[in-house]
């Protein structure tokens, strides 16, 4: 599933209107440029705030691999009105919650506090967008932790290994091909003086979003807004830089046999377009594309390898089309025990090869269509989806007018644009496989 | 999910707690004194329909969703000995064939009608969700009835779930956090079925057959067991009507107040108190990752408990989530040994715990074990200071209305309530219970409460410096 905005849509189960509505957000900027966005969820008596800088780790210089995303993790070591540890104190003493992630466009810092609290949350985040003090007493026990981190989400993990490792096969110069959280040994070596030097870089209000979310009036968010990040200046940052790739000649595949794993898996990537980036007129097509194809019990490959010829385990697809640069369009499966990789992977070949040669039916195409606007109606039921939604696609360089249009693009696509998009997106050349196999102890 | 978002990293994993724990609609300032102490508050209705059989909701009608959970009382504990993963096993079969449909087309209905619909079972209940648009509410209420009532347990849905099982419990076995748990469960519970794996093994999943699953739910799925909450576009009338056509055709079943039995192959039997070891063990499973996994706790109170609320707060101080626990301070800030660190009450039906992980690389991990037992030892000496009690007090206060954000919480939390016994007014009680902890009860509870001779670590890795009180066995399911 790819991103989506919520819209409030009225649907049964045969016959969904495409009658989508705006889901209200309001929008300004400031005079030093930050853009401030506002949806209104009067369900909740509470706030959700949202700092996106529009910089993550595609934008770490070469060789400083991992920077934006210790970075993120340095924002919470103090300013000179804050000594450190007292911005989470800050919050959890009013029973608030706060975190921060890193992708590889954008890099968000969030709060949930009580509606009256917002002005606390605003001082907070303005306060550390220019006001960061580091030194080594803190820097360095971080970086410690994002080793720890390493370690957790990769390397105690083959599959991860394998993900990270198809990934940086797949791109020859793309700009995704380094791992967010970074290579080891360059994480080894960042500093304080790397870290700094990131922040000035990126870390202005003119690149940065402002989302609250939440139970306020958009005059009272501009007020607090104007009060809190008016006050501080506009700086000039770089272009963010995503790199193309060259034509491949080759079709990629890797294997990868290691004592820790159970069962083999199979995993394809194929270079494809963005929303931002290489041939975008195929984005929305490649989301239903996914979905019809992988999304769910329901899907081909799912009916087809899992349910009809019980070559596999599991079966699905994988797309998003929000991101800067160009990304991956991805088909993943298990074999059943006693299933040879290499049958199941011709029995997905076999299936891939009949959606480029035959294309797809309009009944899947509708089908998948429906199931992606009710996720559009169910995204809405939660303080914090939306503006995930929409902090991520602002970040890339959507507009809000493009994200509230998201179910009526979708539901716009037609069969014909499906056939073309998996025509030019499932080239054989442009993949990588990687195949996990466990490896027998003799 | 796409490619990039996986690869998304954040500064904090997901608080442990969210998952068990619920969230709210309405939260109404009850005091100005503590400031920002709010009492969360929600207008629950008690529906009854005509059937007899009771729900509670919560109406709110600003998204056209109606979101349905359920729990019935008995769950993967009252699988019999060798039949382990029955439950387990049955939650997954319910939709792949009911009534009229099979597999295929109810998925197909399913999809048609965009529910989303699951169930699970835990050792002490099974449970039900359901999601849909307000529009597709009535079929999709006939299909929830058919997946209860006339499940097929169909030949091939078996074998296939029982392959997809068997391959979970593998990938378990060699993931180190889960591996952790599961042999720490083990050890503390050797002869009582907490000690198993919900999901069973693959010994006992390959010997669970047809009439397994047709006896668990045509045993279990009673109304004397049944607690229902509801939440979103839908009126107490049509909710009574709903909760009539599903669920008011099940058995009556046992008295109410009769515990489910378990079957034995002899006599049936009650699951009994489990108390876990009263001598700490550290056990280690090696493996050649870089990183060790360790999960740590002792006994701790069950939900009914007097000392539950002390026992809360006083974990919220020593492994709370976020940033301000002890364990925390101590582990990843000052020293940078892990990612996350954190601890929990679990409160089974028949036993309470408090349970810890910590992940840290292997020549380190003697640190961070050491650095617990010497937390753990504190808390029980000194217990909290006054400020941390407060600020702690503050925190579970506040932070429980913000996370009640969607109908699926809200409902969770309904069915919570009812299974705990909480009471219909407990959302008006929780803030004065939290708060009403004193600083001499804190203290005498976390004398009672922490005790680090009875601390059992659990470690997978190659870990540096650590001597096994016993050797972990293999294959722990």
């Amino acid at each position: 599933m790819g991103l989506f905005v919520a819209l409030v849509l009225l649907m049964s189960g045969a016959n969904p209107p495409a009658q989508a509505q705006h889901f209200g957000a309001e929008t300004f900027t400031l005079a030093n440029g930050l853009q401030v966005v506002v949806l209104p969820n009067h369900r909740v008596q509470a706030v959700t705030q949202m700092v996106w800088y529009k910089t993550g780790a595609a934008d770490d210089p070469r060789g400083k691999s991992g920077i934006a995303h210790f970075l993120e993790h340095l924002m919470f070591k103090g300013t000179e009105a804050y000594p450190p540890g007292e911005f989470t104190t800050q919050i959890a003493q009013i029973g608030g919650r706060d975190n921060a992630f890193t992708g590889a466009d954008y890099t968000a810092y969030h709060e949930t506090v009580a509606r009256d609290r917002l002005g606390l949350v605003m001082r907070l985040e303005a306060d550390r967008m220019t006001g960061l003090r580091l030194n080594d007493a803190v820097v360095l026990p971080e970086r410690d932790v994002i080793l720890e981190e390493r370690r957790t989400r990769v390397d105690n993990d083959p599959a991860a290994l394998l993900r990270e490792q198809l990934m940086a096969t797949l791109f020859q110069n793309g700009s995704y091909r380094i791992p967010t959280i970074g290579w080891e040994a360059e994480i080894r070596r960042l500093g304080t003086a790397d870290a700094l030097a990131f922040y000035r870089d990126w870390y202005a209000p003119n690149n940065a979003i402002l989302i609250v979310a939440g139970d306020v009036e958009t005059a009272e968010v501009r007020r607090l807004a104007e009060a809190e990040f008016g006050k501080l200046a506009a700086r000039p940052v770089p272009a963010r830089l995503r790199l193309d790739e060259p034509p491949h000649h080759a079709a990629i595949r890797i294997e990868m046999k290691h004592l820790r794993v159970a069962q083999p898996s199979w995993r394809r990537l194929y270079v494809a377009p963005s929303y931002r980036a290489g041939e975008t007129k195929h984005a929305y097509a490649l989301q239903v594309l996914a979905e019809l194809l992988g999304g769910g019990t329901v899907s081909r490959l799912y009916t087809s390898l899992v349910l009809k010829d019980g070559l596999a385990l599991s079966a699905s697809a994988d797309y998003g089309a929000t991101a800067l640069g160009l990304t991956a369009f991805a088909v993943h499966a298990t074999p059943k025990a006693g299933v040879a990789v290499a049958d199941l992977e011709a029995a997905i070949d076999a299936q891939l090869r009949r959606i480029v040669e035959e294309g797809v039916d309009a009944d899947e195409v509708s089908r998948a269509q429906r199931r992606m606007r009710a996720a559009s109606v169910y995204a809405q039921d939660s303080l914090t989806g939306p503006p995930n939604i929409v902090g991520a696609a602002l970040a890339v360089g959507q507009s809000l007018a493009e994200i509230a249009a998201w179910p009526d693009r979708i539901g716009a696509v037609t069969p014909a644009e499906i056939d073309e998009a998996a025509r030019a997106v499932l080239v054989e050349r442009n993949s990588a496989t990687g195949i996990l196999l466990p490896e027998r102890t003799s | 999910m796409n490619l990039l978002n996986r690869n998304r990293v954040n500064r904090n994993l997901v608080n442990r707690h969210a998952r068990m724990v619920l969230a709210m609609l309405f939260v109404a300032a009850l005091s100005t004194v503590a400031g920002s102490a709010r009492a969360a508050t929600l207008p629950i209705q008690q529906v009854t329909g005509a059937s007899g059989i009771e729900a509670w909701l919560v109406e709110d009608h600003s998204l056209p969703i109606v979101t349905l959970r359920f729990a019935f009382a008995g769950g993967a504990a009252l699988d019999a000995p060798g039949k382990e993963g029955t439950a387990a096993m049955t939650a997954a079969l319910l939709d792949e064939g009911a009534g009229p449909h099979d597999g295929i087309a109810f998925h197909r209905q399913l999809d048609e009608l965009a529910v989303e619909l699951s169930f699970t079972a835990g050792h002490d209940e099974f449970n039900g969700s359901l999601r849909v648009l307000k529009l597709n509410l009535a079929p999709t209420a006939e299909l929830l009835r058919l997946a209860l009532m006339e499940p097929h347990f169909a030949a091939e849905p078996i074998e296939r779930i029982r392959a997809d099982t068997i391959a979970m419990l593998a990938r378990q076995e060699r993931n180190p956090r889960s591996l952790a748990g599961r042999l720490w469960m083990r050890d503390a519970f050797e002869h009582h079925p907490y000690g198993k794996n919900a999901a069973g093994s693959a010994a006992t999943v390959a010997a669970v057959a047809h009439a397994d699953f047709a006896g668990f739910a045509s045993r279990q799925f009673q109304r004397s067991r049944l607690v229902i909450g509801a939440v979103g576009a839908v009126t107490a009338g049509e909710l009574s009507a709903l909760v009539d056509q599903v669920f008011g055709t099940l058995p009556q079943g046992d008295p109410p107040g009769d515990q489910p039995r378990r079957q034995t192959g002899g006599a049936d039997v009650v699951i009994s108190q489990a108390n876990p070891p009263e001598r700490g063990a550290l056990i280690v499973s090696r493996t050649a990752v870089p990183q060790s996994a360790v999960t740590f706790g002792q006994a701790g109170p069950k939900r009914d408990d007097p000392d539950w609320y002390a026992a809360l707060v006083l974990n919220e101080i020593l492994g709370g989530g976020g940033f301000r626990g002890r364990l925390m301070k101590e582990i990843r800030e000052k020293r940078g040994l892990a990612y996350g660190v954190s601890t929990e009450l679990v409160p089974y039906r028949h036993a309470g715990l408090i349970l810890g992980s910590v992940a840290t690389e292997n020549g380190r991990v003697a640190e961070s074990i050491g650095l617990i037992r010497q937390e753990w030892q504190r808390m029980r000496e000194e217990g909290p200071t006054e400020a941390e009690l407060r600020d702690a007090q503050t925190y579970l206060t506040g932070s429980f209305p913000l996370g009640l954000d969607s109908t699926r919480r809200i409902a969770g939390l309904l069915v919570r309530m009812q299974v705990d016994r909480l009471g219909v007014d407990y959302l008006d009680r929780r803030a004065g219970l939290i708060g009403a902890v004193t600083l001499e009860e804190a203290r005498a509870v976390a004398r009672r409460l922490f005790d680090p001779t009875r601390l059992s670590f659990a470690v997978v890795g190659d870990p540096a410096n650590l001597q096994p009180t016993r050797p972990a066995q293999d294959a722990p399911n």
